[in-house]
């Protein structure tokens, strides 16, 4: 015990170290350069006032950090289409995550059942699966925008399509390999196909529907950001390419790290969810 | 003793060769009866199909031919009048003991009430000895008491029949001998009809009344019954007290080691395979009809196979 807590801690100084190594480097890379400075025409920068300093263009650690606060201390502000809280644009993202990842959900795992379960159709669909699995989620993008005709539900069906793969594939797995010895429990007490489904074959299978749900959610959160700059309005992808057009890569590095803590705290969630499932043989 | 509750007819199980190849005939006609209350045991190597014989009685494979009847009624798919008691134990992880159970309770009787289930659960879970491990999962019990559910969980549904494949077979000697005692209790408590599929001499001679032996496969056969005749109310500590236990004992090893090969390759002409002959090694008996005295010599040195 004492060993892992001492290994844990470790852990801990290394992580530490390493984070203050890249914010050190960060710190001497953009020092502001003395001959820059005195370049400048003092006329030009009469007129200019501040900005005429020339920088490297990458903010400092420091106005990154001026950047979170400012940003995390009012998160919900709404000024118009163009300037709205971190706060609502990951909600739009996450709603439409959400949205499609359940409709995926709603597809995949009663599909994934019937494949699992029918060695017939899963020959059946195979092909189809191996076919439509490759295809970049992004590439569906103009057919959805030219039938669905709605920039945000186009969006969701690109997240639909990208989450329904692992699902369905986990899902079948997890189901066609359920232990022959508890079907055959099923078999000798006479159980309905619907009790055998939800008693015996779902409890089975959950820990593996699960990691493809896992899969999936981390796979749409990527495709979010993409999808979003693809079609605008509204969400952290929209942000991002709002704040690159703006010039301001504070505003687009303090989003990519919003990004990340998301995408982590959606995984974190699965992996909860996993082991309130998880079974040991 | 009514003698056909459950009778096995011309029962073969034969694998189409593939390409031109003779076909793989694993057993052919076989044919046997089980009275009820009896204890049946099949003992035979790998491959001579007894795993096959007792999944077709459980209703969980089909027979290339032959039919088994129990009951007056033909076998044909699962029923809940036949427990399964399976070698891997077979219960479901995700659910405690009490669980497992209910599980089977529930299915035997759909309208009970909850705490019927409960009630009834509780009592094969005290039969079996496992009471406090109620809500504890499978995977914190150890190998015997995970057994000791999956023959809870089989006779909850009081089954007409209680088939048990190889239970004992993963579990050490001292735990085989303490869950041997206990089903041989249970059975003569409930006058449980079973078949039971081992390898282990001692566990046959111990448990059933009549032992059915298997020749080698493929195209394996029954080559006789041999029937119990040691006293029923016989216990592991004195069984092999019993003058008749190595006569029993040396007639199963001697078929294991070397009869079983040999009469699967030169069959007994004179046999008829509806009417396996039995055999009453216990009580052979002397020119003056004196049942002769265990040859001494041949005795082997007790050990737990």
């Amino acid at each position: 015990m004492i060993m892992i807590k001492s290994l844990n801690f470790k852990a801990l100084i290394v992580s530490v170290l390493l984070l203050s190594a890249v914010l050190l480097g960060w710190y001497l890379a953009t020092l502001p350069q003395a001959a820059d400075t005195a370049a400048v025409d003092p006329e030009y920068a009469a007129l200019m006032g501040g900005a005429a300093v020339k920088n490297s263009g990458m903010p400092t650690p420091a106005e990154l950090g001026h950047t979170l606060r400012e940003r995390l201390s009012d998160p919900f502000y709404d000024h118009g289409p163009n300037d709205k809280g971190i706060g609502i644009q990951l909600a739009y993202s996450l709603a439409r995550v959400l949205a499609g990842f359940a409709l995926a959900a709603l597809v995949a795992i009663p599909l994934g059942f019937v494949v699992g379960m029918s060695p017939l159709m899963q020959r059946a669909l195979n092909p189809y699966i191996q076919l439509l699995k490759p295809i970049s989620p992004l590439a569906w993008m103009p057919l959805a925008l030219y039938t669905i005709k709605d920039s945000s539900a186009s969006a969701i069906f690109v997240i639909f399509i990208c989450s329904l793969w692992p699902m369905l594939i986990n899902t079948a797995y997890g189901v066609a390999s359920v232990r022959r010895d508890w079907l055959n429990v099923a078999k000798t007490l006479e159980v309905s196909a619907l009790r055998k489904a939800f008693r015996v074959v779902l409890p089975a299978a959950a820990p593996t529907i699960l990691t493809g749900m896992r899969i999936s959610m981390g796979i749409a959160w990527l495709v979010i950001v993409a999808a979003e700059m693809l079609v605008g309005g509204t969400g952290i992808g929209y942000f991002v390419w709002n704040e690159w057009n703006n010039l301001s890569l504070t505003n687009v590095i303090f989003a990519i790290l919003m990004i990340g803590v998301v995408g982590m705290l959606l995984d974190l969630v699965f992996a909860g969810l996993s082991r309130l499932v998880a079974y040991n043989d | 003793m009514q003698t056909d509750f459950l009778k096995v007819e011309a029962l073969s199980r034969i694998y189409p060769g593939s390409r031109g190849q003779a076909p793989l005939v694993v057993f052919e006609n076989v044919h046997f009866s089980i009275g009820k209350g009896e204890f049946v045991c099949i003992i035979g190597h790998s491959g001579c199909g007894k795993s096959t014989i007792l999944n077709v009685l459980a209703g969980l494979d089909e027979p290339s031919a032959g039919v088994v009847i129990m009951d007056g009624r033909e076998v044909a798919g699962p029923s809940l009048d036949r427990g399964v008691v399976f070698q891997g134990h077979a219960l479901m992880p995700w659910l405690s003991v009490m669980k497992n159970i209910e599980f089977a309770v529930k299915s035997r009787w759909p309208d009970w009430r909850k705490d019927k289930v409960r009630s009834h659960c509780q009592q094969f879970i005290d039969l079996v000895g496992l009471t406090g491990a109620e809500h504890k999962k499978p995977s914190e019990l150890s190998g015997g008491m995970k057994q000791r559910v999956g023959i809870a969980r089989a006779f909850s549904i009081q089954p007409k029949m209680l088939l048990l494949d190889e239970p004992f077979g993963a579990l050490d000697a001292l735990t085989r001998g303490v869950i041997q005692d206990e089903l041989l209790k249970i059975c003569a408590a409930t006058g449980q009809t079973v078949f039971m599929i081992t390898h282990d001499v001692d566990e046959a001679m111990l448990l059933s009344d009549r032992i059915i032996l298997m020749t080698n496969g493929p195209r394996a056969r029954i080559a006789e019954i041999v029937v119990n005749t040691l006293s029923r109310n016989r216990t592991r500590n004195d069984v092999h007290k019993d003058p008749q236990y190595y006569r029993i004992r040396n007639h199963l090893v001697d078929f294991l080691v070397s009869r079983s090969r040999e009469m699967a390759q030169a069959p007994a002409a004179d046999s008829d395979p509806r009417h396996p002959p039995e055999v009453r090694p216990g009580e052979e008996m002397d020119d003056q009809g004196i049942a002769k005295p265990p040859p001494a010599q041949k005795q082997p040195a007790m050990h737990l196979v």
